[in-house]
């Protein structure tokens, strides 16, 4: 109470104090007064806080609401117009037809409408606007080669007087290594010291240097000092601690602000200006007055708690404090303040001090200068207060710190217990628990045991029946099949021999013609040549090798030729001419011997085909220990002998060659495979074969490979394996444009290399997509380029007419390209 | 011989003989061709124009229209290109735009055409820079130029080209193999008894000269002149031109002919154990051993086309090979007898073969067909084809040369003829000059056969002119460009075609090559759960619990074995500590 009566007095002063100087104020001053008495009691106080005043006074700041549901009409508002001659008959006949139309506005698009249609435009504008790139888009695209930077000078040679007179700072390298010259003033020739480096020479000497560098040495240090400290704090959580601070400095600014006042002027006003930037948010917000949820529920509680209703006046403070126009008293105001009244202000006779210049506000004494004042008293009780409580709520901490520590050096043991006696708890269940388990997977393994041995007898017999069962299949099938090996492939077999036995392929000519034939079956031929085979084996080898007559069937279709060093050799005597030659051709070879080698080799290899056909005991006397006659095997070794000549005369080359590509032939064909299953469908066992239907259609033949690559040329085999080698490094499937392979194929059938294409084709063949400048930079392509040249029409021959749109997306694209500029002169300035 | 030879020299060969003609000049006078005509006539029209406007216009300005005359170009535009010329160039056949196509078909069909058509236009007009032409020997009426001896060419020539033609007489060493190098300077001769040498031929200068000590099958430089290959006894070996030994290539044993692919590097080589190798030179390792089977392989050639060696066998087939494949690409018969020789021409397309059966043939080895064949009374030993398509044959003693064998009809005499002492044991036509090299018993002996060789030589590929350092350029840019075993085959031009196999067959090769199916494990692919439980983490979690199975097998196994061996290890311990107790041992302190 004692510091409101003190506020009163101070309060009343003022007032005295102000009385006498403008009439005008008087009537604030007195509601003032009235506040301030009315303050003093908790309840009016808060009657006060609403914002009753609005409704009360009528000014010019405020919207009265008076004359609410009277409709205000054109005529009301314009009605003077009519009556005035200076207004114009165009705007009055607007005026009128304005008022006679009844028509109401349209309701406005709803905004999901309106943004659709502005979306749509904005669309076709930003499309018309990208639509021009499509074309020098796709013109690069095409382009077989792009050089870039894009608009480069000619490179061809230019005249003396451009390149002397028209030198400048020309690429942005250049510009911006001669500014750095220029601005930091150094030598663009070669001094040893710059200009800046004597001066600064001749500043100072060098202790002053010294000590200059210790001070700063020092201040560095102290900035950093500074800088750890303010962390540190800045770290601490305590809000309390905080709030104490933020007064601290409060109360610390108040005093520098007092020193301010008197130093540094300009300062002062500045932090005045800041704290009535302040005061206006202050002015405008509802902060501080007690009417938020929290507030009103403070006021609730207010009644009951004594720290609510402090809060709650703890915020009101705040307002009235912030809200109140802040004076600083000038020097001399401070000084008569203290002097008291008794002196006349010495301000009256003084000139204006130089800050008061600028604010006319200024010059009069100050009317506030004690609640000001109030309020730091208060402020400084209630800081004292805090910071004991500070003290206390330090001090409760670290007790309940402590408390809490205790507390956990007393828990970790008691769950330590705990677990301890848990796990001896837990522990042995599961060790019996592990023996049951053991136990029963014991006896699940016998039990197992007997059921996998039973199984296994049970196995084992059916295993044994079945394999019965197989074998006695097996020996049907096996009878069957000798059955039918003895009746379909030996017999095919021996024709098959037979056959072999009938070809006479005497020579390549016959071969050829033996090639018409698709596949190369060979022709029963009469018997005759057999008989002669017969009649040659009374000769000796050496005749039968002239009985070969290679001449008389080779010179049907060769030429002899003549040599005029080599008498004709062909018409002579055959015999001796030939063996001459032969041996001529064999002369330093060893080919002949080689030859015979072969040729006994493939004689024992061809004796199997020699089949045994004596029957030893028919026609005579069989039986163990008895050979079959003399002449019999004598017979024999004849055909042998016969075989071996026949071998030597060179006939079997072809024979041999034959086989060799059926054989390949045969291995080449897909096989068939026999899904036929006896007994299903039908009845079953020994000696029943599926029926013939049954065997067709569970017979299932591939279908035939493509034809080989040889299949017309007789004397030739090529080979159908595919070259994977090759196929490694070949495309194997089809790049992006191209339809079909031809197409593919044909693009790039044109080699590029040196070896067949001419110096000049290959460059521009392996000319390379992107060519681009060394140390050049690229930029993003400008519509001035690529447009520049294409639209230089005259200004006169555009439309007269724009159409707004148009105009817009001209001006934004212009605005666009400006920017575009814009970067590249502050790319060029960087 | 010598008592022939003075009557010959008096007749006049020279008139007979056209000798290569020389290039023609600008100044001589031409016949006309098609565009030279065509030009003249062109101007006069255009002159004509000129005058009848020049007419009707007044004086001054005729005079500035004949100024304007003076200026203009008499032959606007470019020159044109006859169209002959033209098709020696075609590539394949064009590929037209197909109706309906997108943009960017279009664009790469026309481009690459256009591309095409460009370079072929260009090579074209390039062919003018190619004017050497080979001449002939023509004979008087009724003379057969296969009787003009060598001595009197000889004389009839120059020097430089007379002095082509010698013998060098090394009886001692028996028959001699021989072979030029590509660039056609150098030659390398071998005799059967040991006897290596190489000369600069044209100059007669010897590089060098070493009995090997054993006898000599086969000779073969290697891509340069510094390199040769001598195909021994045993082994095959490797000298420099200077006669050092380089490599004795023991894996190589046995080999009788020998096959230089330049383009590969590659040594292709024929053994008598019927083992067909390939040595890469460049990097000394062996690409390919393929086991014929066929027996001793003595007859050998190369497709130059297409890098495929060609071998003849005893049983008179012919297969050809690539390092690729263990299996002939193709096997046909020729002879009936075995084949004694064969050779195939430059372009790949002919295929000359003899055998025992004393026949030659002329094969198109694209079509696999025999041309035609002709019948050599006394078969030939040795075959050679030149650049330009002439044909040697070795029939005993003689050397006859076949002029348009490769055409469809057969020729009835040879071109040309000479009888050598001793068996002819190789022939080989000298690149790039009208010679021919024989190998024979009492020596090697070099022939003028006008008309054998291509006049024009690349020189960036063999330029029998090359400096020391143009031949070390030249072999560092050959190794850059080498040619990979992998793409010799029949046919070279598949590496330009989509390969069309089917995944499967593919699928089977990568399998084959790799050795495991690298598809056969599918990789696990958790199952979608509900409620959560197919978060990002829980699938990981699953995936986590099967992955790396077969290491996890693997390391329990090794985790098992270790804790059964440590138990068996206790249990012995134990075991030695039961036995070593005894009852006293209660009694120790």
């Amino acid at each position: 109470m004692a510091a409101d009566e003190e506020e009163l007095s101070i309060n009343e002063q003022a007032i005295s104090a102000s009385e006498d100087e403008e009439g005008s104020d008087d009537e604030r001053k007195h509601k003032k007064l009235l506040e301030a008495i009315s303050s003093m009691g908790s309840r009016k106080r808060k009657k006060q806080n609403e914002r009753s005043e609005a409704s009360v006074q009528v000014s010019e700041f405020f919207v009265n609401a008076e004359g609410t549901g009277e409709k205000v009409n054109l005529s009301d508002l314009l009605g003077t117009v009519e009556k005035t001659s200076g207004a114009s008959n165009k705007t009055k006949k607007q005026l009128r037809n304005l008022q006679s139309s009844k028509e109401t506005l349209e309701l406005p698009l709803n905004k999901q409408q309106t943004e659709k249609i502005q979306r749509g435009i904005a669309y076709e504008k930003t499309a018309a606007e990208v639509s021009c790139w499509r074309n020098i888009i796709l013109q690069n695209q095409k382009a077989e080669q792009m050089v870039f930077p894009l608009n480069q000078e000619s490179p061809g040679p230019k005249r003396v007087e451009q390149v002397v007179a028209g030198w400048k700072v020309q690429t942005p390298l250049e510009q911006e290594i001669f500014r750095l010259l220029h601005i930091n003033s150094q030598p663009v020739d070669d001094p040893v010291l710059t200009p800046v480096e004597e001066q600064s020479l001749k500043a100072m000497s060098l202790e002053e240097a010294k000590i200059r560098r210790a001070e700063l040495q020092k201040a560095r240090a102290l900035q950093s000092y500074y800088e750890a400290k303010a962390k540190r704090e800045k770290k601490i959580k305590s809000k309390k601690y905080h709030k104490v601070q933020r007064k601290a400095k409060c109360k610390d600014f108040l005093k520098q602000f007092d020193e301010m006042v008197k130093t540094n002027p300009e300062g002062a006003l500045e932090e005045l200006k800041k704290m009535e930037l302040s005061r206006m948010e202050e002015r405008m917000s509802l902060k501080h007055q007690n009417s938020g949820k929290w507030a009103k529920s403070k006021a609730i509680m207010a009644k009951y708690d004594d720290s609510a209703r402090k809060a709650m006046q703890e915020q009101l403070q705040m307002n009235k404090d912030l809200t109140q126009k802040i004076v600083v008293p000038s020097d001399d105001e401070h000084e008569s303040n203290e002097e008291g009244l008794e002196t006349i202000p010495d301000f009256v006779n003084d000139s204006e001090p130089v800050i008061d210049s600028v604010n006319p506000w200024m010059r009069g004494q100050l009317t506030h200068e004690e609640p000001e004042v109030s309020c730091v008293t208060t402020e400084d009780v209630q800081t004292a207060e805090e910071e004991n409580e500070e003290e206390e709520l330090v001090g409760e901490f670290e007790r309940k710190r402590k408390l809490r520590q205790a507390d956990e050096e007393d828990l970790i043991p008691t769950e330590e217990e705990r677990k301890r006696a848990g796990l001896k708890k837990i522990q042995p269940a599961s060790e019996v628990v592990e023996e049951d388990v053991v136990e029963v997977s014991d006896k699940e393994e016998e039990d197992d045991d007997d059921d996998d041995e039973e199984e296994e007898e049970e196995d084992v017999s059916e295993f044994n029946t079945l394999f019965r069962l197989m074998r006695s299949e097996k020996t049907l099938e096996g009878s069957n099949q000798t059955r039918e090996g003895l009746n379909t492939p030996g017999q095919e077999d021996e024709e098959g021999l037979l056959n072999e036995g009938q070809i006479r392929v005497r020579n390549i000519e016959d071969l050829e013609v033996l090639g018409e034939f698709v596949d190369p079956q060979p022709i029963a031929e009469p018997s005759l040549p057999r008989t002669a085979a017969v009649e040659a084996t009374s000769e000796p080898p050496y005749k039968k090798k002239r009985e070969i007559d290679l001449k008389e069937v080779l010179t049907k279709e060769a030429k002899a030729v003549k040599v005029p060093f080599l008498p004709t050799v062909v018409d002579e005597e055959e015999r001796d001419e030939q063996i001459s030659i032969i041996k001529e051709a064999f002369a330093g070879d060893d080919v002949i011997s080689d030859f015979i080698k072969d040729k006994s080799k493939l004689e024992a290899a061809g004796r199997p085909e020699v089949v045994d056909l004596t029957l030893p005991g028919w026609g005579e006397w069989g039986g163990v220990g008895l050979k079959p006659s003399r002449w019999k095997r004598k017979r024999e070794r004849d055909e042998q002998i016969s075989i071996i000549k026949e071998a030597f005369a060179g006939d079997d080359v072809i024979s041999d060659f034959i086989k060799d590509k059926s054989k390949l032939e045969a291995a080449g064909r897909p096989e068939v495979v026999d899904l036929t299953l006896p007994g299903w469908g039908e009845w079953g066992g020994v000696g029943l074969k599926p029926s013939r239907w049954k065997r067709k259609r569970f017979r299932i033949k591939t279908a035939p490979p493509p034809p080989r690559q040889d299949q017309k040329l007789p004397d030739v085999i090529i080979s159908e394996n595919r070259n994977a080698s090759v196929a490694s490094h070949q495309v194997s499937q089809l790049p992006f444009p191209f339809q079909n392979t031809a197409q593919f194929e044909s693009s790039i059938r044109t080699p590029i290399g040196p070896t067949w294409n001419t110096q000049s084709v290959v460059k521009n063949m392996t000319k390379p997509k992107v060519i681009t400048k060394m140390g050049a930079i690229i930029e993003p392509m400008v519509k001035e380029d690529f447009i520049k040249n294409k639209t230089t029409t005259p200004g006169g021959k555009g439309p007269a007419i724009m159409l707004g749109e148009n105009k817009r997306a001209k001006e934004g694209t212009k605005r666009s390209s400006e920017k575009h500029r814009g970067r590249r002169s502050q790319k060029r300035r960087k | 011989m010598s008592a022939v030879m003075p009557e010959l020299l008096t007749s006049t060969h020279v008139e007979k003989m056209k000798k290569k003609k020389p290039p023609k000049r600008y100044w001589e006078e031409t016949e006309n061709t098609d565009q030279s005509q065509r030009r003249p006539e062109e101007e006069e029209g255009k002159a004509g124009q000129n005058q009848n406007e020049s007419t009707v216009k007044e004086r001054p300005l005729k005079r500035k229209n004949d100024e304007r005359l003076e200026k203009k170009d008499p032959f606007p535009g470019e020159a044109p290109i006859p169209h002959k010329q033209l098709q020696k160039f075609q590539r394949g056949e064009k590929c037209k735009v197909p109706a309906g196509a997108r943009r960017r078909l279009k664009e790469a069909i026309t481009s690459s055409e256009a591309m095409s058509e460009h370079a072929q236009k260009q090579a074209a007009r390039y062919d003018l820079l190619l004017p050497e032409d080979a001449g002939f020997l023509e004979g008087d009426e009724d003379e057969d130029t296969n009787t003009i001896s060598q001595d009197d060419i000889a004389d009839a020539v120059d020097i430089t080209s007379g002095s082509k033609y010698f013998s060098l007489h090394l009886s001692q060493f028996g028959p001699y193999r021989l072979d030029y190098s590509r660039t056609g300077r150098h030659l390398l001769v071998g005799g059967k008894k040991g006897h290596v040498a190489c000369i600069d031929w044209q100059t007669k200068d010897l590089m060098c000269e070493m009995n090997v000590m054993e006898t000599v099958n086969d000779v073969k430089w290697l891509h340069t002149e510094a390199m040769f290959a001598v195909a021994q006894k045993r082994w095959l070996y490797i000298y420099d031109s200077k006669g050092v030994e380089l490599h004795c290539v023991k894996k190589f044993n046995d080999v009788l002919r020998m096959q230089f692919l330049p383009y590969h590097f590659l040594l292709a080589t024929a053994s008598a154990t019927g083992f067909l190798q390939y040595l890469d030179v460049s990097v000394g390792k062996e690409v390919a051993a393929i086991c014929t089977k066929m027996g001793r392989l003595d007859v050998m050639a190369q497709n130059p086309h297409n890098a495929v060696i060609h071998l003849g066998h005893p049983n008179g087939t012919i297969s050809l090979w690539s390092p690729n494949q263990k299996e002939p690409l193709v096997k046909m018969l020729c002879h009936r007898g075995a084949v004694r020789s064969l050779t195939v021409d430059k372009t790949g397309t002919y295929m000359v073969t003899s055998g025992l059966d004393r026949k030659l043939k002329v094969y198109d080895i694209r079509a696999f067909k025999p041309l035609h064949s002709c019948f050599l009374p006394a078969g030939a030993s040795c075959l050679s084809l030149s650049q330009r398509g002439l044909l040697s044959a070795a029939t005993g003693d003689i050397v006859q040369v076949y002029q348009n064998i490769l055409g469809s009809s057969p020729v009835s005499k040879p071109y040309m003829a000479h009888r050598l002492r001793g068996q002819i044991w190789g022939l080989a036509y000298c690149p790039f000059e009208d010679v021919l090299g024989i190998g024979h018993g009492e020596g090697f002996t070099s022939m003028i056969v006008p008309g054998a060789g291509e006049p024009n030589f690349d020189a960036l590929d063999t330029n029998p002119f090359r400096s020391y350092e143009q031949r070390q350029e030249w072999e560092v840019k050959a190794l850059l460009e080498k040619v990979q075993p992998e793409l010799i085959g029949l046919h070279p031009e598949q590496l330009s075609k989509v390969d069309q196999a089917s995944f499967e067959q593919r699928h089977k090769e990568q399998v084959e090559a790799l050795g495991f199916d690298p598809l056969a494990k599918v990789k696990f692919k958790p199952k979608t759960k509900k409620k959560g439980r197919s978060s990002a983490g829980a699938i990981e979690k699953r995936k986590r619990k099967v992955a790396h199975e077969d290491q996890r097998d693997e390391i329990r196994q090794s985790v098992q074995e270790r804790t059964e061996r440590e138990k068996e290890l206790k249990e012995k311990s134990n075991e030695k500590k039961l036995g070593n107790k005894s009852t006293l041992d209660r009694f120790r302190k």
